[in-house]
């Protein structure tokens, strides 16, 4: 007994300032933060909570950031699955760039996006003058930022669903067509159900990153109040014009959903193993 | 002819895996594509199968040419070797699969799931998940899965590759006896010939990518087409410059016309039968004789005995 408390006392200590160390950086880091968060919005109860979050502006900057998100997480499943079988189940010339491309968004700032879509479709470029003569509004308006929501959220589902369908391997889809399945047969009752739990757990991540992305959307929206408003641009705004309140109301409300996206992605994951 | 594969080449990048193969499959056969490791047997099963396109030659399946048709319109049945199991569904729905993508009515896909399933004896597993089966009875499901669409032909990948050697055995008898019942032409791949000589009615020798012999297992055992298949198929020792099977080997304690001295090494018991293994001047042989024999001669290491290819032996010139 002497000999094994000699021989774990050192690494006892070290665990417990790792342990301290550790807690003391998610406290000041995450916890704190969060809770005073919380408390300035509750501070005076729900009622005043409520209130700040059922103004018209709030409502409007609910709805657009619920728009645009749906929207933006529509997009990049479809394109996010098609990309992932592409990857894994095709060989093409530029594969490997493809590849190494969906990453981009990962390393690119969101408001160097939000510029870079300003330059393709802003009203002073060509293919966006061009646009804007047949009365299509891109920047400034719900498709820009559901573009650039679409762009830094690109490789979430990609990413999610690349490493299960190589798991799974292709003789299930090649046995589904030799029992007479077509193309699409096999995908919908086949890939997908494969692929079902990292999907979903891709789609919830997803979601997460586009209810609260900041920076590009902030560039393409021009943050016109009350049209192209979010919530995260509406928490800023409000802040900004010392309306704290509104501004903790609505930044608690982000807070909670991410919360329960988070919660809902460790049971996917649980689920999956 | 069920099957008839005419001159497929076929190539992955630089590598020709398939050389000008022809194969025919004879209706209602069982016929068995044995060769080594890499030969090709996979490729041209998926090229019957539709799941690989042939560079050139052509593939016809009940006479029509299908070269060109998608997998799922050629009516074959697929076996793989790890069973392929559709893992999110239950083993009735695995069966059921071929009957449901084809819309047949409900009371007959129920009818029809549950003859097969009684056919590969898996009555009772009907609610369960392929994650909650052995590969035995996995690679049943999956043969019951391939049954269940009336295949003109069933395609089997090494479907015993998998399992153990006493689970094999046994499978291997039953898919024979299957066989016999349910008598649809089938095609199964195997690097044991002890496997195919047991199960098939007709043996095509793949190596290398192109065929080297295809007959009864009976000709390709005896009259072997060249040194590869005499090797491939069993055992074989040299003696006097020719291949020769060791069991054909006669031993005898005086010379005897044609036959030469050789020094006993070592006695092998195995069972029933005895390996004699021997030195002829400076070449090793072997042969397999019967215990009864080995003790009349009284065999043992440092004697002296005479050998030579017995009367009916079969015999190939080693080039
Ligand atoms: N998709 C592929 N891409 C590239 N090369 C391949 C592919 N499939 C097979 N090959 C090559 O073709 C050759 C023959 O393969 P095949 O699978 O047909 O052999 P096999 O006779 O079935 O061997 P085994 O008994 O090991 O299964 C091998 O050298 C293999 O590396
Ligand atoms: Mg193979």
């Amino acid at each position: 007994m002497a000999e094994r408390s000699g021989v774990t006392g050192p690494s006892v200590v070290s665990k417990y300032v790792l342990r301290v160390v550790v807690l003391a950086y998610l406290l000041f880091l995450l916890v704190l933060p969060v809770v005073l968060i919380g408390w300035k919005t509750f501070q005076h109860g729900l009622g005043p909570f409520f209130d700040a979050l059922t103004t018209h502006e709030a409502l409007h900057a609910f709805q657009v950031t619920f728009i645009v998100a749906l929207w933006a997480v529509a997009l990049n499943t479809v394109f996010g699955v098609g990309t992932a079988i592409l990857l894994v189940r095709h060989r093409f010339p530029g594969k490997r760039i493809l590849n190494a491309v969906i990453d981009l968004p990962l390393a690119v700032s969101p408001v160097v996006v939000g510029l870079a879509l300003i330059l393709v479709y802003g009203r002073f470029s060509s293919f966006g003058g061009w646009l804007e003569d047949h009365g299509i509004k891109i920047i400034f308006s719900t498709p820009g930022m559901v573009l650039a929501t679409v762009f830094v959220a690109l490789p979430l589902v990609v990413r999610a669903v690349v490493p299960v369908l190589e798991e799974m391997g292709d003789e299930q889809e090649q046995a589904a067509q030799t029992l007479g399945a077509g193309r699409w047969q096999t995908f919908r009752r086949i890939t997908v159900p494969g692929i079902r739990s990292a999907l979903a757990y891709g789609i919830v991540l997803c979601l997460a990153r586009a209810l609260g992305e900041y920076g590009a959307v902030a560039v393409v929206s021009g943050r016109l109040v009350g049209q192209t408003q979010t919530l995260t641009l509406y928490v800023e705004e409000r802040f900004q014009n010392f309306e704290q309140p509104a501004a903790f109301a609505a930044a608690t409300a982000l807070a909670l959903i991410a919360i329960v996206s988070l919660l809902v992605i460790k049971l996917l994951q649980r689920k999956a193993d | 002819m069920a099957i008839e594969a005419r001159h497929i080449n076929k190539a992955f990048g630089a590598t020709s895996v398939l050389q000008d193969v022809s194969v025919e499959v004879p209706s209602g056969s069982l016929t068995a594509l044995l060769g080594p490791s890499g030969g090709g047997k996979s490729t041209l099963l998926r090229v019957i199968a539709g799941l690989e396109q042939p560079d050139s030659g052509t593939v016809l399946i009940a006479g029509a040419d299908v070269t060109r048709l998608a997998p799922q319109r050629r009516n074959v049945g697929f076996v793989f070797q790890h069973y392929a199991a559709f893992k999110h569904m239950t083993v009735f729905d695995n069966i059921a699969f071929g009957l449901q993508i084809r819309k047949r009515p409900k009371n007959e896909i129920h009818k029809r799931v549950h003859e097969l399933l009684e056919l590969v004896h898996l009555d009772q597993f009907a609610k369960r998940y392929p994650a909650q089966l052995s590969g035995g009875q996995r690679q049943r499901m999956a043969l019951a899965r391939a049954l269940a669409v009336e295949p003109e032909v069933l395609l089997l990948d090494e479907p015993f590759g998998a399992l153990d050697a006493q689970v094999r055995k046994e499978l291997r008898a039953w898919l024979r006896r299957l066989h016999d019942d349910v008598h649809v032409t089938t095609v199964f791949v195997t690097h044991d010939q002890e496997e195919a000589i047991e199960v098939a009615d007709t043996i095509v020798v793949l190596a290398g990518g192109r065929v080297e012999q295809s007959g009864s297992p009976h000709e390709v055992y005896d009259n072997p087409a060249n040194e590869f298949v005499m090797r491939f198929l069993g055992p074989v020792t040299e003696l006097d410059g020719r291949l020769v099977r060791p069991h054909d080997i006669e031993l005898t304690a005086e010379p005897e016309p044609g036959s030469a001295e050789a020094t006993v090494e070592r006695v092998v018991r195995l069972g029933f039968e005895v390996r004699v293994e021997m030195r002829l001047g400076d070449q090793d042989a072997w042969a397999q004789v019967t215990r009864g024999l080995a003790e009349r001669l009284r065999l043992a290491p440092g004697e002296t005995v005479h050998v030579r290819p017995g009367p009916d032996a079969r015999t190939l010139a080693v080039v």
